[in-house]
């Protein structure tokens, strides 16, 4: 062998290239045996939650993303009430307030000891300026801007006191507040809010990692409960199979909510993980397209009802995980009530309806979804058991862009499912420009009437008229409340049962 | 003077392509339905701020003016920035190359490891069962799809043995240790799929050699089989092999694109992936051009390696 290589000198590229793959070959096989812990002085306490969206953005006032509230609201930036786990609205940076006699007016007292990231105190005069900063942007998110349109305008009444005035009164406001609207954002801040945050929260944003994670390190100055972790990591996945992979293989702490409910199976060992079962603002609507002749018609609605069964659709297509609710409201609602009993589930009735409304010889319906689970799955259960009483669907999938483009704008749809995930948004039905151009004035102004109430149970009780009357109305068609199915570690405890804001609550989790 | 003509006549080719390629990738990005304007402004966007949104972004300008600044940009070197965050798209596109590099890297290397000893095997033996067994084999690895693998290598080392992290990455430099045990997967993926590939054209180009009157002579000189083949076929069969990879380039990179899905790795794949979700239209025109001039330059760089392999294509006359 040795003799035969000193007479051919041009063997070395071969030799080189031999090499390099050895290498990378050794590389890879290092790589394969399983790292041993490292040990630091001090273990970083850290968690990381699994999510499906990531946010483009660190800024939730110029980008409606959900994504963003999820990592940041009460976690980074806190408001001055929350909304807990049971829908109800609980002291933050105000420790209490009151409401005048024309619910016109909120008198705030702040909490003295709150205080921002920097150091600054969250006083009157850092509430008023940011209620200011709103009022005066200009690029503002149209969300947000119809939340604000409300609040006439705010002063110090104190050090630690605010009273903000409402132009009329509103049930929702509050509610709002409690979310984005309600951020307080350190008046001193001057970093770029798309990739920095300057909140009082007991988290600061640290890094996002575009394509992959947002990384939350502990503000160690929290004024309130020190944050039981020194790191959270939310780490993104656009496949839900990599997601539930992820958690198997330890690398997960939890995973915010479970995309596939057939996937729950995998998560059956107790001894590993904790399954949390709760509800969620999604409504998955069935929504029908009030400018389509046929479904202008009352009993076409009512007969498109009761031709699906419900109950049969939420078993087959998400597991049985989730609730019936027959209107626009969820558990955590408090005007809610269950309502899936109206129009209830009868083929016969249905077909009955339909020849009474002139289309016993068959109506043709488009329905177009987007390619998102819920939507997709329900859409063959709805096509098939609308073909039972002789509708004749035509299912068209359009990626969420496109859906949000031709449907939700253009109007272009006779039939479309989707989630409807904010919460208390039952007052999309008032407005007549809505893509469901549903312009019924008689919800409209059950609806104003509940919101403008001079007292909160009349607010409440004419919020229950306003659902109820959408159910018996047919407005659209509730398959049901998507589920709020979180996955964590055995060892991880106190993660919300109800899904009832758009944050993440981090702060009331612990690991042992 | 043939060499230099022949460059030239080869970096012409190369810019008419990239000029063709960018049209076509401009006009597929911008028939798209729905825009940014609407991702950015959410569902309770009115048409006006919408309209407004979409002249502050330039989207309303005519598609040939908007080309023709895309164009200008890109020759100076300005991919622009994303719409729905104001970042740079060569800033964006920075670190994900550098995932995306490191998995096509190994992948091709494994590939190569894999394909070249499995295809000798399969030539030299072509007629007892280590040689049916390479074949049956890459036909079965053939068959089976990217994401499908990939999702397998993960059930078995990550969910069941917990040897490996079943997705995400972390950067060289950060932790070299977790950076290897993250790509050890995703480039086995890719590495297996690819291999499947190659293995049959190594076979037949060992084969070929077999052939050969200086295979017969070296083999009558005494020279056992695999040394025959290893001295003398190699450089051979090499210049088949390096077309084929050349032409496999394109196909590694749709294969890194959904392997970097499956294993959420954030390269360039994710990246467009997302864009396209998003309607970020700058971002996926620059990812798009970015990955057509690499793939282009590929090729051209293969063209040129024939030079460097066999010595008869460099001599005056020799052009193929």
């Amino acid at each position: 062998m040795h003799a035969v290589s000193s007479r051919r000198p041009h063997r070395g590229p071969i030799r080189a290239l031999a090499a390099v793959l050895g290498l990378a070959l050794a590389i890879v096989l290092a790589a394969c045996t399983p790292s041993s812990p490292q040990s630091t002085e001090k273990p970083l306490r850290a968690l990381a939650v699994g999510a499906t969206l990531e946010p483009a953005s660190m800024d939730p006032w110029h980008n409606t993303a959900a994504s963003i509230p999820q990592v940041l609201l009460y976690n980074v930036y806190e408001t001055l009430v929350k909304v807990d786990t049971n829908g109800e609205i609980k002291p933050l940076l105000a420790q209490a307030w009151e409401v005048s006699a024309d619910r016109r007016v909120y008198t705030f007292h702040l909490n003295p000891a709150a205080k921002f990231a920097s150091g600054a105190p969250v006083d009157a005069a850092a509430v008023v300026a940011n209620i200011t900063r709103l009022k005066g942007d200009t690029r503002l998110t149209e969300t947000l801007r119809a939340q604000l349109a409300v609040v006439a305008g705010a002063q110090a009444s104190g050090n630690n006191q605010v009273q903000i005035t409402l132009l009329r009164p509103s049930t929702m406001w509050l509610y709002d507040m409690s979310s984005t609207l309600g951020m307080m954002l350190d008046p001193s801040a001057t970093g770029d809010l798309n990739t920095t945050s300057a909140g009082s929260g007991p988290y600061a944003v640290k890094a996002h990692n575009q394509g992959q994670s947002v990384v939350l390190a502990a503000n160690t100055a929290y004024w309130g409960n020190p944050p039981r972790f020194d790191e959270v990591t939310f780490r993104y996945f656009t496949d839900p199979n990599a997601m539930n992979a992820a958690m198997l293989g330890g690398d997960l702490d939890v995973i915010s909510n479970l995309q596939a409910p057939d996937a729950l199976s995998q998560f059956a060992d107790t001894t590993q993980f904790t399954t949390i079962s709760g509800t969620t603002n999604g409504e998955v609507v069935l929504g029908v397209n009030h400018d389509n002749k046929a479904l202008a018609k009352l009993e076409v609605r009512q007969a498109l009802t009761r031709a699906i069964d419900r109950r049969a659709l939420l078993d087959t297509v998400w597991n049985g995980q989730g609730t019936l609710i027959g209107s626009m409201a969820v558990p955590t609602d408090p005007w809610y009530e269950d309502l899936s009993a109206t129009n209830a589930y009868d083929p016969d009735a249905a077909k009955a309806l339909l020849k009474e409304a002139g289309y016993s010889s068959g109506l043709s319906l488009r329905l177009r979804v987007p390619v998102v689970p819920y939507a997709v799955k329900s859409a063959q259960f709805v096509a098939s058991q609308l073909r039972d009483v002789g509708v004749k669907v035509t299912i068209e999938e359009l990626d969420f862009t496109r859906w949000l483009d031709e449907v939700f704008t253009k109007g272009d749809y006779d039939m479309t499912i989707v989630a409807h995930v904010e919460a208390r948004d039952l007052g999309k039905f008032a407005n007549p420009k809505y893509y469901w151009h549903y312009g019924d004035e008689k919800f409209a102004a059950l609806y104003d009437a509940a919101d403008q109430a001079p007292t909160e149970e009349q607010a409440d009780a004419g919020m229950k008229a306003a659902v109820r009357y959408l159910a018996d109305d047919a407005a659209a068609i509730w398959l049901f409340a998507l589920p709020n199915l979180v996955i964590t570690k055995a060892t991880i405890s106190g993660v919300a049962q109800n899904a009832t804001t758009l944050s993440f609550d981090l702060t009331t989790i612990t690991s042992r | 003077m043939q060499l230099a003509l022949r460059l030239a006549r080869r970096a012409g080719v190369f810019l008419v392509s990239l000029l063709g390629a960018s049209l076509l990738i401009f006009l597929v990005t911008n028939a798209l339905p729905g825009d940014v304007a609407q991702v950015l402004l959410g569902t309770d966007a009115t048409p006006e701020a919408l309209a407004e949104l979409r002249a502050q972004l330039g989207l309303d300008q005519p598609l040939a003016v908007r080309y023709l600044q895309w164009l200008g940009g890109l020759i100076v070197g300005d991919f622009g920035s994303s719409h729905l965050n104001g970042q740079p798209v060569l800033g964006l596109l920075a670190p994900r190359l550098a995932v995306t590099l490191w998995l096509v890297l190994f992948g091709v290397l494994g590939s190569l490891l894999i394909a070249v000893p499995a295809g000798m095997v399969a030539a030299l033996k072509r007629r007892s069962w280590p040689g049916f067994t390479i074949s049956a084999a890459a036909q079965v690895g053939m068959a089976i799809p990217v994401f499908w693998g990939g999702i397998m290598l993960v059930l078995v080392f990550a969910v069941w043995l917990h040897w490996l992290p079943a997705n995400g990455y972390v950067p060289l430099l950060r932790d070299p240790a977790q950076w290897a045990s993250h790509l050890v997967l995703p480039a086995l993926t890719l590495a297996g799929v690819q291999a499947a590939v190659l293995i049959r054209y190594v076979r037949s180009a060992f084969l070929e050699v077999l052939n050969e009157d200086y295979y017969r002579t070296a083999r009558a000189i005494g020279w056992t089989p695999m040394r025959a083949l290893l001295r003398h076929g190699m450089r051979n069969a090499a210049i088949s092999l390096v077309t084929v990879l050349g032409l496999q380039v394109s196909s590694v990179l749709v294969g890194a694109i959904v392997v970097e899905s499956v294993f959420t790795l954030p390269g360039l794949g994710t990246l467009l992936i997302t864009a396209v979700g998003q309607r970020d239209l700058l971002v996926v025109q620059g990812t798009v051009m970015f990955l057509v001039l690499a793939v282009l330059l590929i090729s051209a760089l293969v063209d040129l390696s024939y030079l460097l392999i066999d010595p008869r294509q460099r001599t005056a006359g020799g052009a193929r």
